[in-house]
Parts: C-alpha cells; structure tokens; sequence
C-alpha cells in the first residue's frame, strides 16, 4: 500500500480535503483574475486610483471571510459555555485563528488601497478601526489561550473573553463613527469618499459580478483553512486524550 | 444545627467514586467514603495521595470529574453557593488576610456567613483559640502556630455540621495538638462529622473513629492498612 | 489555646441569616470592600503605586510635550486619558492579583456568597482607587499644562469612563488572575475593549477644551453611559462562570 491509501483509509476527510485544497487554489486563480483582467475599469476615477481601486474586491473578499471567522468564533464561545464540550471550543479557536489570517489582508489592501485614494495609508475610518481593533483582540486572545495549561479552564476563560470582547465591538464600531464626524479630514483634496462613505460610487455591471466572484472564491478559501485547522485541533486533542488514557 | 450526640444513622457526607486528574495526571482514580454526624474520620495517604484534592472537592472548591459528593441528601454539584455554610475548611493554607487582626478577620467571614450579631461568637472562637489577647495585632505578626489556630477559627465561625481539616496539626506545638484533640472530641459530642487528613498515624487513632487510607487513587482499608504497618 | 474554653464553642447555636435576598448581597459586596480598602490603607501598595506612577506619568508627559506642542489643551485629553488607563491597571491586577499569591480566594470562594458580590466588592475598591488617581492628577495637570479640566462635562465623562474601566478591568482580572504572566496578560486584553471608552473620553474632553458646544458632545456621554450599562449587566451575568470549578 502507498502512503496515499493508507491515509486515506485512517482519514475519511482526507478526499473531501483534499478536493477543497483544489477548489480553494482554483477559486484564487479565478478572484485574480477576476479582479484583475474581467472587472471593467470605474467610470469616474483616472491614474492611480484607477489600478488601485481593483484591490478593493480583494479587500472586500478578506472582510467577508474574516465577519465569518468572527461569528463562529462567538458561535463556539457561546456553544462552549451553554454545552461545556470542547468540539465547540475548538471551533472558536478555529474561526478566531482563520479570521486573523484574512484580518491581517483587510488592513493591507485597505492601507494599498488608501494611499493613492485618500493619500494616507492610515485613517480612522470606522470599519478599518473595528476591523483593527478586533484583530488586536483576537491575538490578546490566542495569547490568552497559551497562558492556561488546563483545557477545560483555558476554553472557559476564552469564551468568557471573546464574548466580553464581542460586547465591545459595536461601542468601538460607533465610537470611531463619531470620532470621524467631528474630527476634520487631514488630507488634501475635497474627497467625500475619506469621510467614510461608499468608496465604490456607480457599480458598474462587471464589478458587481466580479465582487460575487470574489467572495465566493474568498469564502472557498476559508472553509479550506478553517476545515483543515479545526481537524488539526480535532487531532491535537485526541492525541492529549490518548497521552491522558496512556498515562492512567 | 446539631443532631445529638455520637455517631447515629443516616451518612452526612457521602462521596461515591469521586475520579480527579489535573492534565494527564491522575489524582484520584474512584473514591467512596461515608461519615455520619458525630463521626470522626481520618484520611491517611503518602504526599501527593491526593488528599488535598479530595477535601478541595469536599468543600465545593473543584467539581469532580467523575462521581458525585452528598451533603445529607442534596449533591453538592449544581447544589448554590448557600450549601457551603455546612462546611467548614481548615486547608494547608490559612485562608486569613495578614495585613488585617485577627479580630478584623473574624469580622470579616462571619459578614461573608451572614452571622447574626458575630460579636459574641467571634469572642468565643478568638477565646477559644488563645488569641483573645492578641485580636488587635496584625496577623502578619502572628507566629506560625498561631495563624494555623487562627486558620481553625476561621473554619469553625459559622459552626458547620462538616469539618474537613485539612493537615490541621501543621506548625502547632505540642500543646496546641493537645487542645486540637479537645476540639475534635468536642466537635464529634457535637454530632458534627469531621474528616481528618493527617501524617501522624498515631495521631489518627487518637482522634478518629475510623481511619481512611488514601493510596493510588483509591481508598484502602485503614485497618487493613495499619496492620500491614 | 485553652482546653477550658472549648467547651463555650458548642454550647450556643450560631444563628445564620440565609437567602436575605438583595440586602444580603449588598452586604456581603459592602464586606468585600471594605477588606479590601482597610488592607489598602494598612499595607498601602495598590492606591498609593498608581497615585504615585499617575503622578510621575504627569511629569514625563510634561517634559515630553513641553515646548514641542503649541497649545498644551491640545494633548492634555490624551495625556489625562492614557495615564488612567496605564495606572489603573496596576491596580487592577493586584485587585485579585493579591488574592491568588497570598492564596486567600480559596476562602472568599468557601463562603456562602455569589461570585458577583465578590465581584462588584472588588469593582468597588478599584473605583474609589481610580477615583482617587484622578483626583490627585487633575491639580497637576492643571500646574503641569496650565489646562483646568474642572469643567462638569469632563468630570461626568470622566467618572463615566472610569466606571466603565474599573467594570471591565475588574473582570479581566478576575479573568487573568490564575494565568501565567498576568501582570503583562491583563493590558494586552483589556486595551482592545477600552478603545471605545478612550476615544469617547478623548474626544470628550478635548471638546469642551476647545470650547464647542455641549449639545453637540452628548453622544460621547451616552456612549459611556450605555457601555457602563451594558458591561455592568454582562459582568453581573457572567462573572459566576469563572468561579464554577475547573
């Protein structure tokens, strides 16, 4: 037997995986392109703003993706405490670690793409200070997580701390809203856009298709990291059981 | 509070096939006791028996992983925070605030046991203890006798029908043990149940009616035990 | 200790009150404070570090700015606020901090007493320590920048903001008190979440500094207000989680 088959007979999610990793690597091919080459250009913008203005449906495709490990993190923070079972502690581990991956690509293609739009790579915009407040969070939590030894104690504690942490997105979300409309705009130029508002003006036919596509190859994406993380901690666990059982 | 003297009918505590482990190692592997009111008992176990653990799961500071302990007929999983006014804890460590007296100390648990006028009741645990005389000194500046009698005073405040005493001879001299066996004796007239953990074999037969031996997880037969001995 | 005077131990039943409701809560919460405040004022180690670091905090902030900022009011809402975020949690890891090396919790948690009396005991020490932080930093600032925070808007906020702090920060450290490295665990948790308490804090003070109008700042009080609210309810909620065994 090849070490093929015989990991696919211990595994049953070997193939299932397997063909995600395919379907995630060809969904990034197709985002790129697209983004790049099938998405028309935008009608009212010229130069730089022009080229920079694709990087949005990457951004956009990161921002999704990392909503999504949000709410399963607080999903299986809440499934923890109400159930006490760690399956469900390991899948919040799962979508907190994930959405931190694409957490991480919303603020770089948001500082990108901010450059030659609003001629600052950083700004108080509110959604860009939720995005980076809730990853500061997220690794106050995964540092969290190591500082406890006992597994049950450290998803309790974690759970307690992302749903703490999830009260207080909205209040930073509102906060940084308000912050912007008393504080004056410090860049140069009239741009309505730097206030916050909807940074793509008329969507136009191939954009709004190209911003589906890319979602979906971004959702595609995720569910292949979060699926082969969760079964990493899946089998993480079980090897702690075994040790546990072996030293009984 | 107290059902008569000397050791009668049903079990006031009753632990069934307690199992503990802390991360991969295990602690208790199945224990099952029994002490009824005005029953004295004593557990005896090398270090690192398990004895702590046990007592720490008596006194509703872990749940068990497995099993389950009875206080009277009411489990103690699950069972409120107000089940342990029927316990009392003397633990390896004082539990005591040493910035504060003793007096202050004293003061301070009988509020957290909702002691009806305290004053009274403190006076005689403080007197009873020998350190009446010592109540406005910090207990920072008490020897290593007298916390540990401080410790036990603290225990018995709200006079629980449950004793776990958890090494109580630790640090006190020879006439402090001589009046901690008074204690216990009067505790077990009392018809209060006490559970021992000790060293001192000797120590156990003088002041337990029966005697637990802790040993691999589980409890042996301390008679048993004791003539292997 | 005496044979003799054993025998007055047994001989009275003690009277307990149980359930008692809210008063009794309240006054076990009153208790805990009260512990808490009378060992403060004997060994003096929390109140008086953060009072004494907020104060040094005050004079480096002064060196740092003097000379290079054109208008003081313009960096003194920030200054104010980081350093009570800073000193507070000195004080707030020690809230807790202290039960777990002196090993005492173990006693607080034997008692008859819900978690959130424990709780709410310790929030109402850390307050009054804030409370007091505050209060020795606004003269100095006032000498140090020539800035007067009196001003009843600020004051709310401030209070607000604190109450707000000393919620979250409490919890936290009843969160971080058994994890290694707790000291430097507690910021790294609790900033994230005081974000939107600093940037209404901030943006408060440095609003009535530079003179706007009220009306338009109301948002940043209610802001505060409902985050206290909210974190209050939620602490209340969840707090009996950390306690219930392992």
């Amino acid at each position: 037997m090849t070490t093929t088959s015989l990991r696919r007979k211990a595994d049953p999610w070997y193939m299932p995986l397997l063909t995600l990793d395919v379907l995630a690597g060809l969904a990034m091919i197709v985002a790129v392109w697209a983004g790049l080459l099938y998405a028309k250009e935008a009608a009212n913008l010229a130069g730089d703003e022009q080229i920079a203005q694709r990087i949005f449906y990457f951004h956009m495709g990161c921002n999704i993706t990392a909503t999504i490990g949000f709410l399963i993190s607080v999903i299986g923070s809440i499934g923890y405490l109400v159930r006490r079972s760690l399956v469900w502690d390991r899948i919040a581990q799962a979508g907190v670690e994930v959405g931190t991956i694409f957490g991480f690509g919303i603020m770089t293609t948001g500082a990108i793409w901010a450059k030659p739009t609003w001629n600052t790579y950083w700004t108080w915009d509110p959604r860009l200070t939720t995005a980076t407040i809730t990853i500061l969070i997220y690794l106050a939590y995964m540092l969290f997580r190591n500082g406890m030894d006992n597994r049950h104690t450290r998803a309790r504690f974690a759970s307690i701390y992302a749903l703490f942490a999830f009260i207080s997105v909205p209040f930073t979300y509102y906060s940084a809203r308000i912050f912007r409309s008393i504080h004056p705009v410090v860049f140069d130029g009239a741009n309505a856009e730097a206030q916050g508002g909807d940074i793509v003006g008329g969507v136009g036919a191939t954009m709004g298709q190209t911003l589906g596509i890319t979602i979906t190859c971004f959702i595609i994406l995720f569910l292949a990291l979060f699926f082969h993380r969760w079964r990493q901690l899946n089998l993480e666990s079980r090897i702690e059981d075994l040790r546990e059982e072996l030293y009984q | 509070m107290a059902s008569g003297n000397g050791s009668t009918g049903e079990p006031i505590v009753r632990v069934e096939k307690v199992a503990q482990r802390y991360g991969r190692k295990v602690v208790l592997r199945s224990v099952s006791l029994e002490v009824k009111a005005g029953e004295v008992a004593a557990l005896l176990g090398a270090n690192g028996a398990g004895k702590t653990t046990l007592l720490r799961i008596l006194s509703g500071l872990d749940a068990p992983e497995r099993g389950q302990v009875w206080l009277g007929n009411v489990p103690l999983t699950n069972a409120g925070h107000e089940i342990r006014r029927y316990v009392g804890l003397v633990s390896h460590r004082p539990l005591v605030y040493e910035s504060l007296n003793g007096l202050e100390n004293l003061h301070f648990f009988a509020q957290m046991y909702d002691l009806v006028e305290p004053e009274a009741r403190i006076e005689a645990v403080l007197t009873a203890m020998d350190l009446w005389h010592r109540r406005y000194d910090p207990v920072r500046t008490y020897s290593r006798g007298m916390i540990q009698r401080l410790a036990i005073g603290r225990a018995i405040l709200h006079d629980p029908p449950v004793l776990l005493l958890d090494e109580p001879d630790t640090g006190l001299d020879q006439e402090s043990v001589a009046v901690l066996t008074d204690l216990i004796a009067q505790l077990r007239e009392g018809g209060r149940a006490v559970l021992v953990t000790t060293h001192n074999w000797d120590r156990a037969e003088r002041w337990a009616d029966k005697i637990f031996y802790l040993a691999d997880g589980s409890i042996e037969d301390g008679a048993e035990a004791l003539r292997q001995r | 200790m005496s044979s003799d005077s054993l025998s007055g131990l047994l001989g009275r039943p003690v009277q307990m009150r149980t359930g008692g409701g809210a008063k009794a809560f309240l006054r076990k919460v009153w208790a805990v404070a009260a512990k808490d405040i009378r060992a403060e004022l004997r060994a003096k180690e929390v109140a008086s570090t953060m009072i004494v670091f907020g104060l040094l905090a005050v004079i480096i902030f002064g060196l740092a700015f003097d000379l290079r900022v054109p208008k003081s009011a313009m960096v003194v809402p920030g200054i104010l606020w980081v350093i009570v975020l800073f000193a507070g949690i000195l004080g707030l890891h020690r809230s807790f901090g202290a039960e777990i090396d002196r090993e005492t919790l173990p006693g607080l948690l034997l008692a008859p007493v819900e978690p959130s009396a424990i709780y709410f005991g310790k929030l109402a020490s850390n307050l009054l320590y804030l409370f007091l932080l505050e209060f020795c930093m606004l003269p100095l600032l006032l000498v140090m920048f020539d800035t007067n925070l009196y001003h009843p808007v600020i004051l709310l906020g401030l209070f607000l903001g604190t109450l707000g702090y000393a919620e979250v920060g409490t919890f936290f450290a009843a969160l971080t008190a058994n994890t290694r490295a707790r000291e430097s665990m507690l910021p790294v948790l609790l900033l994230p979440v005081m974000v939107p308490v600093f940037m209404a804090g901030v943006s408060l003070t440095a609003g009535i500094l530079d003179g706007r109008p009220v009306s338009g700042l109301t948002s940043w009080l209610v802001i505060l207000a409902v985050f206290d609210v909210i974190f209050f309810v939620a602490a209340y909620w969840i707090v009996d989680l950390i306690w219930d065994g392992i």
